[in-house]
């Protein structure tokens, strides 16, 4: 079967905060009429909604479904949740949009990561049986992560500090960014470490966010954007939950995602990684055979700003930006979700 | 851990504290409550009125609700169901009647319970009035309300007024 031609052609992103006093649905909003009206359509032109967040983080059962109203549902509308980022949400409105059903689609996720330890509520994505009642923590399955891979040599501590470095100064440069720095790599490295080997700022921060894209298809995607960002690979790609049963130094999964996406067969100008950790930046780069020529988080990176949940999706819209504004033919966006990254999605995208 | 039948058992309860926004928009709802008084949230695109507030959009037109309306306190049952079932953790002597309540000037109604009148006597239409818990008790919540009881008022045919849902 041919594959359809779907690009994304609008992105809509809320500014970085901590502590939000609005609820989700008053988040998502203004973000989704912004990306309607930026777009140039209206809410009945979208043939398919698509909504990535976790219940876990909002302490509710079902809080998804409020999420509707921020979207209207009046007329009856298609739409569909993912308990994930809503990059994996995007993955399936990329799948609705091939099977010919309907032509546009918004993909919109939400994270309000500040109103809960964060760090142990990712914890209960693990094994229900033999990890989770050990509430090992994120950022300790990541400190596990960074020293076997620093052991084996496959990254050093200055390597990382020089991740962390990059992505702080970049974000000087972008609104939605909430850390940012002009530290030089031997400033970061004189800092304490918080979770050795980890350093404050070899994690990501959390941040309460939410963003939106729309995806079309063929021809009505060339006329809602001058230069839309084509989606010419994606694949999605899962390690073993077992914790103990793959390896912390590499990621196959990430390979293998970027393999199949075609991430290999021409340059990449632009790499927007979902990195919460400096190291796995390094081993994600590694896995996808990324060359020193690629622009790694020009928007500075999840490590800036880490809406859990919105922040895979947050790097599908800044690659895709990156198209938009010409300064950039080809680009990667990823995702990783649960522990140590051990679920990645990448994307291919290209401008015309 | 313990042993038994020569199983091992684990038990490990997992819990989690969150800090939780109402938003501005429920939040002088809530105050609202606090200070004994219905407040609702008007559209300003289709000017439905919202008590309570939902989570503070208007879900028809996906726009921000904006103004306070002040609503009831006096309501008309747009349906109801009797209860007749004992279930674990009930408190309410059976047969009780749960009802949806609109309440005057509101779009959209609201559950409570209806007493001091006899269950079968209970019908669409009826009007109703809430009876407060003592102040003592109130909060942020419609549990400030002990139930709504009838006025005694005419039936109010539904669907005459405009907007009403």
């Amino acid at each position: 079967m041919a594959l359809r031609d779907i690009a994304i052609v609008g992105t809509a992103q809320r500014p970085s905060e901590v502590n939000s006093t609005f609820t989700s649905v008053e988040i998502l909003l203004p973000v989704i009429q912004q990306l309607l009206d930026k777009v140039g359509i209206e809410r009945s032109d979208i043939g398919f909604w698509c909504h990535g967040s976790c219940d876990y983080m909002s302490g509710q059962p079902f809080s998804f479904v409020s999420a509707v109203d921020a979207i209207g549902a009046w007329p009856p509308i298609v739409e569909s949740h993912v308990e994930a980022d809503g990059a994996l949400a995007l993955y399936e409105a990329w799948v609705k949009i091939q099977t010919g059903e309907v032509d546009v689609a918004l993909v919109f996720s939400n994270g309000k990561t500040t109103s809960g330890p964060i760090d142990q509520i990712l914890s209960l994505q693990t094994d229900p049986y033999m990890v989770a009642p050990l509430k090992p923590g994120f950022d300790a399955l990541a400190a596990l992560q960074a020293r076997a891979c620093l052991d084996a040599g496959v990254v050093t501590e200055r390597q990382m500090a020089e991740v962390a470095s990059r992505s702080r100064r970049d974000a000087n440069n972008n609104a939605i960014a909430f850390t940012k720095g002009n530290e030089s790599v031997e400033e970061l490295l004189a800092m304490p470490y918080t979770m050795n080997p980890l350093r404050a700022h070899d994690c990501a921060t959390p941040v309460d966010g939410c963003n939106a894209v729309v995806l079309a298809a063929g021809d009505i995607a060339r006329r809602l954007a001058t230069r839309p960002a084509w989606i010419r690979g994606i694949d999605h790609r899962i390690d073993t939950q077992r914790l103990g049963a793959r390896s912390m130094t590499e990621s196959s999964s990430a390979a293998i995602a970027a393999q199949k996406a075609g991430v290999g067969k021409d340059r990449i100008d632009v790499a927007e990684l979902h990195a919460p950790y400096t190291h796995q930046e390094l081993l994600l780069r590694k896995a996808m055979g990324l060359s020193e020529s690629t622009h790694i988080n020009p928007s500075g990176g999840a490590l800036v700003a880490n809406p859990a949940m919105a922040a895979g999706l947050a790097r599908f819209a800044e690659a895709a930006e990156s198209i938009f504004a010409g300064s950039a033919d080809r680009v990667l966006a990823h995702c990783t979700s649960g522990p140590m990254l051990q679920q990645n999605l990448v994307c291919v995208m290209e401008g015309e | 851990m313990s042993e038994a039948d020569g199983l091992v058992r684990l038990r490990q309860p997992i819990g989690v504290t969150y800090n939780w926004s109402a938003g501005p928009n429920a939040t002088s709802h809530l105050a609202g409550l606090i200070a004994g008084k219905f407040i609702g949230k008007r559209c300003p695109s289709c000017a439905l009125v919202y008590f309570p507030p939902r989570n503070g959009v208007c879900p028809k037109c996906a726009k921000i609700l904006a103004g306070d309306v002040e609503v009831g306190p006096k309501g008309t049952i747009t349906t109801f169901c009797i209860v007749n079932v004992p279930f674990l953790g009930q408190k309410i002597k059976l047969p009780y009647v749960a009802a949806q309540i609109l309440l005057d000037g509101a779009d959209i109604s609201m559950q409570h319970l209806i007493q001091e009148c006899e269950a079968e006597d209970v019908r669409i239409g009826m009007r109703v009035e809430p009876v407060w818990k003592d102040k003592s008790e109130w909060g942020p919540s419609l549990e400030n309300i002990q139930h709504f009881r009838p006025t005694g008022e005419p039936d109010r045919v539904m669907g005459t007024e405009s907007g009403a849902s």
